[in-house]
């Protein structure tokens, strides 16, 4: 039997997600918006202290090439009791640094459905929505959803304060005149 | 003989919320289903509990028995799966009873300037006078002029 020519096939569109831990909750984040894993001892030197901060789920920011990235606290963000963090997310075309409890695998989603329309805090940044797996509800996350403009450019400004107080103490000469 | 449509009639769900009944618009009522596990994560909308999983859909839980009655629900027997309507997107919400419900078909009185904003009218039925719940009222929502973009069935597409 044929079918006609201009039949297609439909298959289910799918997206490699990584399911992640904090504070024994899990959610979820596209694979592809991961650039890089690594663990928290492996950056502890690396990570420059930001004590001017006024974001409390941001303490500490961190140098990747040219840029400066910030190291979020996953927990705090999202309300919850703040556990140990062992990894860290780098998170692709965003300024953050996603602290993480635990990486629980690699799956597929097929279906991701947006958040229900009831929900109108801060959620709605935080979420792509909501997918199903294994008979069980998993928030997606919104990679770029950890830090807002505002919240940027407060870091941006603690960070300046700090690079400023770094070089008067390298070079104390120099603020001197 | 006339007909429902012609006489002005209308269908209505009553609920029960601890000692009190109240009615929904049988149009904007989907199912009434046992209640299931309530998957919670974190969000700041301090109204809803959680989603439940049915049939694929996962849908927002919204308790309103203490917003209608000034107690919380001591016993869930149903969740009644309701819809409410946003521009032309139909968005689903899961609202815990404590009893049976019940189809009927009866004139509403609309209310008036002094009803609450969640009342869409008052209906008499078995010697009770019973609220009609405006559910976008009632539940969380967004204002009209909020409305996001259609909802897509996968919301990104990886380029």
């Amino acid at each position: 039997m044929n079918f006609p020519s201009g039949a297609k096939s439909h298959q289910p569109r799918t997206e490699q997600i990584i399911l992640f831990r904090i504070s024994g909750q899990t959610f979820a984040i596209s694979s592809s918006s991961v650039q890089e894993v690594r663990s928290v001892d492996n950056i502890e030197g690396m990570a420059r202290d930001l004590p001017e901060s006024h974001l409390r789920k941001v303490r500490h920011s961190i140098r990747r090439g040219d840029r400066t990235l910030y190291i979020v606290n996953a927990a705090i963000h999202f309300g919850l009791q703040p556990q140990s963090a062992s990894l860290v997310f780098f998170l692709r075309r965003t300024r953050t640094a996603l602290l993480i409890d635990g990486i629980e695998k690699m799956t597929t989603m097929t279906h991701l459905q947006a958040l229900s329309l009831a929900f109108q805090g801060e959620e709605r940044n935080w979420y792509r929505g909501l997918t199903a797996l294994d008979q069980a509800v998993i928030p997606v996350v919104h990679p770029e959803g950890f830090l807002s403009l505002e919240e940027l450019t407060l870091l941006e400004s603690a960070q300046f304060s700090a690079d400023a107080r770094l070089a008067a103490k390298e070079n104390p000469g120099a603020y001197a005149q | 003989m006339t007909s429902a449509h012609e006489s002005g009639l209308q269908s209505f769900v009553l609920l029960r919320l601890g000692e009190r009944r109240f009615a929904l618009p049988a149009s904007q009522v989907a199912e009434l289903v046992a209640p299931s596990r309530i998957f919670r994560f974190p969000h700041k909308s301090v109204a809803l509990e959680g989603v439940i999983l049915r049939r694929g859909r996962m849908i927002a839980v919204c308790d309103v028995a203490e917003q209608l009655t000034g107690k919380r629900l001591d016993t869930r027997r149903f969740n009644l799966l309701a819809t409410r309507k946003y521009g032309h997107q139909l968005d689903w919400i899961a609202i815990p009873v404590s009893g049976e419900c019940e189809l009927i078909t009866v004139d509403m009185v609309p209310a008036g300037a002094n009803d609450s904003s969640y009342v869409e009218g008052w209906l008499s039925h078995g010697g009770e006078v019973i609220e009609v719940l405006r559910l976008s009222a009632l539940t969380p929502g967004p204002a009209e002029t909020t409305l996001p973009a259609p909802l897509h069935e996968f919301a990104e597409a990886r380029s």
